[in-house]
């Protein structure tokens, strides 16, 4: 097995280095079941994530763009283990967090935290932001006496560009991209070495949205994050990831470093959502050529057979319905794409 | 000279919240041509939304009309008794939203209210009203179109409700179609989707579109002219281009800086607007947009300027209306 000789040329716990990836994603499959009728039978699946192979560098951005529902999200819950995943493995720090006790999973949970779309939902409107990041800080026990809780939430506040008398207010008295900021302090009140950012800035309004992501990219220099972040707006992710991934129907379907997948996709997918993306520029949008793809999204129930997309692929041959093409390298190392007829 | 399709002068509208009185719409005027696409640019709360909503004259309880004048094929249509409105809403005047969901009533079929508009302004029997439905389905893509017609609108995706929407919104030939964030909601695919058929309707049928979006790549690749709003005012008005090229209101110029470009070659830290949009109910003396400015100046702190020529666009900036231009003046610093 392949997986169980990576795990032990990994060595023990604690061996793990820099060098080799911070987060390892091997196999994964998260499922739910699709219940119907009064005794709840489960009478299929949603396969939102659906056999995901994915590493994440230490210190890196890795983007994760795909459609609505195929899987982005799911994916990000199940490395933080906050949806059980259905089989595969994740390891952390070389240390597989599927199988792992409460116990030390809620240590692990110190170095991983989660930013969310919406500021607006994710904050207990009946507590102060003091209270906000303190909860935090105490799930954890890492303030001993409350001088020092205090003076931690005054320094998460300064972090992410707020006043630390902030500490005293409520979350309603707040504008959508402060509240996006607390989201981001209480986010790093565990001081998390790995971050998953979930449409941090989808929410909010466009002149808002660079003062976030100018952020993030400042608390990466300077905590040394690393972050999976997920958007559906290609323009961003390709602004702050190192890397991408694309999703397709619970699948990773193309993988590179960001300046090649933009400048050189190979799997149609790929392709035509590049070609959808909007240039606020009139003189090129008008002239851009544009793949516009037949039909509509596909059902994670019930995905085609062989290639997912190959209902909506304008390279589709009998071929791809045959078997699933493997996500493999297409021009070196680092670029890999799944698809029989790459373009 | 011919008369404009529709034109808006000085419309105000207030709407009445527990917060206070909000001045949505606050002095606004422009045309649309017979045939042209304008698009309406601007924040979340920025006067978008109930700008269209006043021309349609669907605004929420809270909301009225206080004045101004919205002339549609020249008829006033403030003065139009609400059984007249309704006529033309179903007939001339279209409008389309974010989530079709809503506009839709699940408990009918989708066909059978996609033919609603002809059954009732036109007299059409119900059979026919559904065959046309089903016409109209084929029209704007959807696929397989006899059985779409026959299922009810939560069997239909989002792309797909959005296209229902504007079948319905197209069945009787209406010279003005006002479309608000119609692709917000859905995938990128889908929303180029969904604007290849915008773009291709209003060549095939010559409809005048009013496309409000947030998107300024959407803006880009669909406007004939573009208005950039801002606290419930007009801050800009051009061609297309010009407005891209050469953005006359400062808060445009930021704009157009602080987005992430799909094409961009450096990575570099982007240029953010500082500050977040002021609040409605208590709007600052002088320009609204002074506090997040880099370019303001003393007076704009006391004075709102007002919309004024300046080259070939109309802007809301005393910088500009003295003769800066934005691009000479960031150079500076
Ligand atoms: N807790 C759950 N129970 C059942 N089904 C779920 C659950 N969470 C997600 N799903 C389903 O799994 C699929 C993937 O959903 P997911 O939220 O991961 O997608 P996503 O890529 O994040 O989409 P979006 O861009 O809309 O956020 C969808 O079909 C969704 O309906
Ligand atoms: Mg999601």
């Amino acid at each position: 097995m392949i997986l169980t000789e990576a795990a032990a040329a990994r060595g023990p716990a604690g061996a793990w280095t820099s060098s080799e990836p911070l987060v390892e994603v091997r196999a994964l499959k998260t499922w739910f079941p699709v219940r119907s009728g009064v005794i709840g039978r489960t009478v299929a699946q949603v396969r939102a994530v659906d056999g995901v192979d994915l590493a994440i560098r230490q210190g890196e951005t890795l983007g994760l763009v795909g459609e609505s529902g195929c899987g982005k999200s799911t994916l990000g819950r199940s490395i933080l283990r906050l949806v059980e995943p259905t089989s595969g493995e994740v390891f952390f720090k070389g240390r597989d967090l599927l199988r792992m006790g409460s116990g030390p999973i809620r240590r692990m949970r110190r170095e991983m935290a989660m930013i969310f779309q919406d500021p607006f939902a994710s904050l207990d409107p009946r507590q102060s932001i003091g209270g906000i990041l303190g909860e935090a800080l105490d799930i954890q026990r890492l303030s001993r006496t409350r001088r020092m809780r205090e003076e931690r939430i005054a320094e998460l506040l300064d972090l992410v560009g707020l006043s630390p008398r902030f500490a005293s207010r409520y979350p309603h008295e707040f504008s959508g991209g402060q509240r996006q900021r607390i989201g981001i302090a209480r986010a790093l009140a565990v001081d998390p070495s790995f971050i998953v950012c979930d449409e941090p800035v989808s929410a909010l309004d466009v002149s808002i949205q660079a003062q976030i992501i100018n952020l993030l990219q400042q608390l990466q220099e300077r905590l040394h994050l690393t972050y999976l972040f997920i958007a559906h707006d290609l323009s961003v992710v390709k602004h702050i990831s190192d890397r991408i991934a694309v999703m397709y129907v619970g699948k990773v379907i193309e993988i590179s470093p960001a300046r090649d997948l933009y400048a050189r996709p190979r799997h149609p997918y790929t392709g035509s959502l590049l070609s959808a993306i909007p240039i606020p520029d009139p003189r090129i949008e008008r002239g851009r050529e544009r793949i516009i793809l037949k039909g509509d999204v596909v059902s994670p129930v019930n995905p085609p057979s062989g290639c997912r997309f190959r209902t909506r692929c304008f390279k589709a041959q009998p071929r791809c319905a045959e078997s699933e093409p493997a996500l493999e390298t297409v021009r070196d190392g680092e670029h890999l794409a799944a698809c029989y007829f790459p373009l | 000279m011919s008369a404009r399709l529709l034109e808006l002068e000085d419309v105000h509208t207030q709407l009445t919240l527990r917060e206070g009185v909000v001045r949505a719409v606050d002095g606004v005027s422009f045309h649309v041509d017979a045939g042209e696409t304008l698009g309406i640019v601007g924040e979340s709360g920025s006067g978008k939304s109930m700008t269209a909503l006043s021309i349609m004259r669907l605004l929420p309880r809270s909301g009225r009309i206080i004045g101004g004048s919205i002339r549609f094929k020249g008829r006033e249509l403030r003065d139009l008794a609400e059984a007249e409105m309704e006529a033309l809403r179903g007939t001339d005047i279209a409008m389309i939203f974010q989530d079709p969901m809503t506009s839709l009533n699940p408990v009918y079929r989708t066909g059978w209210q996609v033919g609603e508009p002809l059954r009732i302004h036109r007299h059409v029997k119900t059979a026919a009203s559904v065959a046309a439905a089903v016409g109209l389905f084929k029209k704007v893509g959807i696929p397989e179109p006899e059985k779409r017609a026959m299922q009810y609108p939560h069997m239909f995706s989002g792309g797909m409700r959005q296209r229902a929407m504007i079948a319905m919104g197209l069945s009787t030939g209406p010279s003005l179609l006002i479309a608000d964030e119609p692709t917000t909601a859905l995938d990128v695919t889908i929303q180029a989707q969904i604007l290849d058929l915008l773009r291709h309707l209003n060549r095939e049928f010559g409809t005048a579109t009013i496309l409000i979006t947030h998107n300024l790549g959407v803006v880009a690749g669909m406007c004939d002219r573009v208005i950039v709003m801002y606290a419930g005012r007009i801050v800009e008005e051009g061609r297309t281009e010009d407005v891209f090229a050469n953005p006359e209101h400062p808060y445009t110029w930021s704009l157009l800086r602080s987005i992430p470009r799909l094409d961009a070659e450096v990575r570099g830290r982007l240029q953010p607007i500082e500050g977040s949009p002021p609040d409605m109910a208590r709007l600052p003396e002088g320009c609204k947009f002074r506090s997040r400015c880099s370019f303001a100046i003393d007076r704009c702190a006391t004075e709102e300027p007002e919309l004024r020529q300046v080259r070939s666009q109309l802007t809301r900036c005393w910088v500009t209306q003295g003769g800066v231009s934005l691009e000479s003046q960031s150079d500076l610093d």
